[in-house]
């Protein structure tokens, strides 16, 4: 049997790193876009109802989780800035602080959920069915399912976050070496653009 | 090794960034307040619009990037948008 | 760390890298030994050669199964009425004979056996962009294949919607579901990440002096593919994650009582489904333009003609999807335009028969076993294509919609182009990728077997559509008896030509006489590497100068 030497090597190239990152920004795109495809379809369908429904969300949660991710989108937009400044303090203060209102924004989302069930709204629910007008019953699916998965790509950004976290603290993540950070944050920014569609075509519909 | 950008971008200019979005949204908040009729949507999907160039072009570098990614960017907006397009001359001529 | 240590430490990775590259080269990469031994040292190996294998031994195994189950319908339909099997089982057999063929075997198909293997040699560089998601993406790909087998084995039932899932009956099925959607999605998942790595592959690993403009075309072809797995992929995902969705808590979407529209799952599965079906033939027709010009040791005719063909194809092809609904119930202006791009989409795959044919002419032509299939290739896809037009007919449609007629159309295109093509792409690559050589006059019975065996099967089913035979049934009317005799025969012969083929391939892996570097006197770069190829591919990255090119035969 012949044997070799294991070969290890140490390939960097934050282009392709970047591409990467862009290209499955791509594809999370497209996955929102269709759903953006099915809203619209109904909508244009169910026009009054979908006003109609839009009244139970709260106008105000909605505008407040729009602020928070947008702040967190200019403080881990700026965390590359002081990472190639070499300022890691500053580079750890503000993806802390992104990964704080990341973590805000679920909380409110939790909150306003749970005013949605108590008040018998979940997919599937007796009150939806037995109540609600087909256009409205087709507003709240789509409004949990779009959000929903929405929370559920603000959690795995926090997750992406936290990782870069560590690694920037341990030095495995620096200036010259600075594509995990760049990239997590092309990713945050995509789960921003994300909410900046959701919140005008579910809470200002009026 | 790559290094294409030289350029640091200043806090600053994030910030402006930041004040501009912001002021966009409570826009478009505001004009919910004003019957558009049939251009409602339009103008929510006007202001989101904006604020995702804002977003792609500063928050995401895209300004200081080499042109084949704006190019790949623009690219699957214009696929998406066809998409919608061609999905809606079913439901709009029915 | 200083600018000096930081130099010091990259030169002396570069060093390591570059000695013990030719020592690792030594071994060819069957042979190589790391980390891991036996089995192990290949599904831990993020080797784009091993990793290629892999997929092509694991498609191989799920490819049978899939024949095994068209076996069974063929025997159901000998004769009316119930042959072998009741008409649940039959719709079962279908829907997973479906599953498997589309998503386990063609649409991963060519890139993912032939793309993994060959692509970085043909580009010159040692691996693909990024290795290990390499093989997560084939970890994936059976990850995916157990899921869908979990449907079959546990639960209430086989599932028997079609592969095609469609509502409102795939959210009321009683059969199990659940485990096939998400082992469709997982298998999505894969293809996703394998397009995405091809696409920075190609973008950033080509060698010096490899331009764009030279770029061999089965590459070109593995480009446009890998966009259209990376954009249309993500449209079935969350259209599977909708039905399962539906099917758990009842949300509506789909749910006519609830106010959702069927018609919209068929626009969503069809947004993907239909550029799936290019992604499928893309590497295909890739393939044949590389077998083509080497066996006619001339240069391809056209080649940015074909390049332009490929990219058009890529994106024509998200504008056509309608042409399967046209029965379902969309408006005049929707069957109007969908009828038109589907017409417009024939013409750059007119536009490569035209170019492949013109390489033939007057060029020196070597008949070997690759040359007969890419030749039979062009002969079934044209047949494909055709009935394809027939169907994107609006008047006609009508007429053979859910026929026998559709399922010779999609057999013959997606058989007789990808499957056709991957038989051909591995009799070409065979000595590249194993180091030997096939049995030449097995492998020429084993086609011309295979080749009788597939028109006889395929063939009448055009004329049992057209005489009015529903697809997807397990009984049909006492006039179609005849065709079905005929086909079912068919299938027999196929089969027989299919184990010639298998065992003369695996027999030869082994067992087969050495073969040289470049048996078929090709021009693209995989040639110029040992057979077969080192761990690393190059033990110096090639350079390409301003006369060389992929097809500069003279």
């Amino acid at each position: 049997m012949e044997q070799a030497k294991i070969v290890v090597h140490d390939h960097y190239d934050a282009e392709a790193s970047k591409i990467g990152m862009w290209l499955f920004i791509f594809t999370e795109l497209l996955l929102f876009g269709v759903l953006f495809v099915i809203y619209s379809v109904y909508r244009y369908i169910n026009h009054e109802a979908f006003h109609l429904a839009a009244e139970e969300l709260d106008t105000f949660v909605g505008a407040v989780n729009t602020v928070i991710l947008l702040v967190s989108s200019m403080t881990i937009a700026m965390s590359t800035t002081s990472l190639q400044k070499k300022n890691k303090t500053i580079t750890l203060a503000l993806t802390g602080i992104t990964l704080i209102l990341g973590i805000v924004f679920l909380v409110n989302k939790y909150f306003e959920w749970g005013a949605k069930f108590d008040h018998g709204i979940f997919p599937g629910s007796e009150y939806l069915t037995e109540n609600l007008s087909q256009g409205e019953i087709l507003f709240f699916g789509l409004y949990f399912i779009m959000t929903g998965l929405h929370a559920l790509h603000i959690i795995i950004g926090l997750v992406l976050i936290a990782v870069v976290m560590w690694k920037v603290y341990t030095g495995k993540v620096h200036a010259e070496r600075a594509a995990l950070l760049e990239n997590s944050g092309l990713y945050w920014h995509l789960v921003d653009i994300i909410w900046i569609f959701l919140f005008p075509l579910f809470y200002l519909i009026h | 090794m790559e290094n294409e950008k030289h350029h640091i971008v200043p806090y600053r200019l994030y910030i402006f960034v930041l004040v501009g979005l912001l002021a966009l949204t409570f826009l478009s908040i505001a004009i919910t307040g004003i019957d558009l009729g049939s251009l409602t949507v339009a103008g929510a999907l006007a202001f989101a619009s904006v604020k995702t160039y804002l977003v792609l072009k500063y928050f995401m570098h895209l300004k200081y990037d080499k042109p084949y990614i704006v190019s790949m960017v623009i690219f699957v907006f214009a696929i998406f948008v066809v998409t919608i397009v061609v999905t809606f001359l079913d439901y709009l001529y029915r | 760390m200083t600018l000096k240590q930081y130099l010091s430490f990259i030169t002396n990775t570069f060093d390591k890298m570059n000695s013990t590259s030719i020592a690792a080269n030594e071994a060819n990469y069957l042979k190589y030994r790391g980390k891991y031994k036996g089995l192990l040292g290949w599904i831990f190996s993020t080797d784009h050669k091993r990793i290629g294998l892999l997929y092509l031994y694991s498609m191989a195994t799920m490819f049978s199964v899939g024949v095994l189950l068209g076996l069974a319908m063929k025997l159901e339909l000998l004769a009316p009425g119930k042959t072998i099997m009741e008409a649940q089982t039959y719709n079962a057999t279908f829907t997973v004979h479906g599953v498997i063929m589309i998503f386990m075997v063609v649409v991963p198909g060519l890139p993912a056996v032939f793309g993994n293997f060959l692509l970085p040699i043909m580009i010159g560089a040692k691996d693909v962009a990024f290795p290990k998601l390499n093989l997560l993406s084939w970890w994936m790909y059976v990850a995916g294949v157990f899921l869908v087998l979990a449907a079959l084995l546990f639960g209430s039932g086989t599932p028997d919607t079609g592969w095609t899932f469609y509502a409102p009956y795939s959210f009321r099925s009683g059969t199990n579901l659940l485990p096939a959607i998400f082992g469709a999605f997982v298998l999505g998942f894969s293809s996703i990440l394998t397009g995405l790595n091809f696409l920075v592959t190609i973008h950033r690993m080509r060698c010096p002096g490899l331009k764009w403009t030279k770029l061999p075309l089965f590459v070109w072809t593995l480009y446009g593919t890998a966009w259209i797995q990376l954009l249309a992929t993500p449209v079935v995902g969350i259209t599977l994650v909708l039905v399962a969705l539906e099917r758990i808590f009842g949300v509506g979407v789909f749910d006519p009582a609830l106010g959702g529209d069927p018609i919209l799952y068929q626009h969503l599965f069809w947004i993907y489904s239909h550029p799936a079906v290019y992604i499928m033939i893309l590497p295909a027709m890739g393939a044949i333009s590389e077998i083509i010009p080497t066996f006619a040791q001339k240069h391809i005719f056209g080649y940015k003609a074909i390049i332009a063909s490929t990219m058009a194809i890529a994106f024509v092809g998200y504008l056509v999807w309608g042409h399967h609904m046209f029965t379902a119930g969309m408006s005049g202006t929707a069957q109007y335009y969908f009828s038109l791009l589907t017409f417009l989409v024939a013409i750059p795959s007119a536009i490569k028969v035209f170019n492949w044919v013109s390489t033939m002419y007057k060029g020196s032509i070597n008949i070997q076993t690759p040359f007969y299939w890419a030749a039979s290739f062009i002969f079934v896809f044209m047949i494909g294509g055709l009935s394809g037009l027939v169907l994107g007919a609006l008047a006609a449609n009508i007429y053979v919609h859910d026929t026998a007629f559709v399922v010779a159309h999609f057999h013959y295109i997606v058989f007789g182009g990808t499957g056709f093509a991957f038989f051909a792409a591995i009799h070409y690559w065979f000595p590249k990728i194993f180091g030997r050589m096939y049995d030449k006059t097995w492998a020429n019975t084993g086609w011309l077997i295979f080749f009788i065996g597939f028109v006889t099967l395929y063939s009448p089913m055009f004329y049992l559509g057209m005489m009015g035979m529903p697809r997807r049934y397990y009984d049909y009317l006492q006039e179609f008896h005849g065709g079905n005799i005929l086909s079912t025969i068919g299938s027999w012969i196929l089969v027989t030509g299919f184990v010639i083929i298998i065992v003369n391939l695996v027999r030869s892996a082994s067992r087969g006489p050495k073969t040289e570097m470049n048996p078929w006197h090709g021009k693209t770069l995989e040639w110029t590497v040992p057979s077969p190829p080192p761990l690393e591919n190059f033990d110096e990255i090639p350079v390409i100068e301003e006369n060389d090119g992929p097809y500069n035969y003279k």
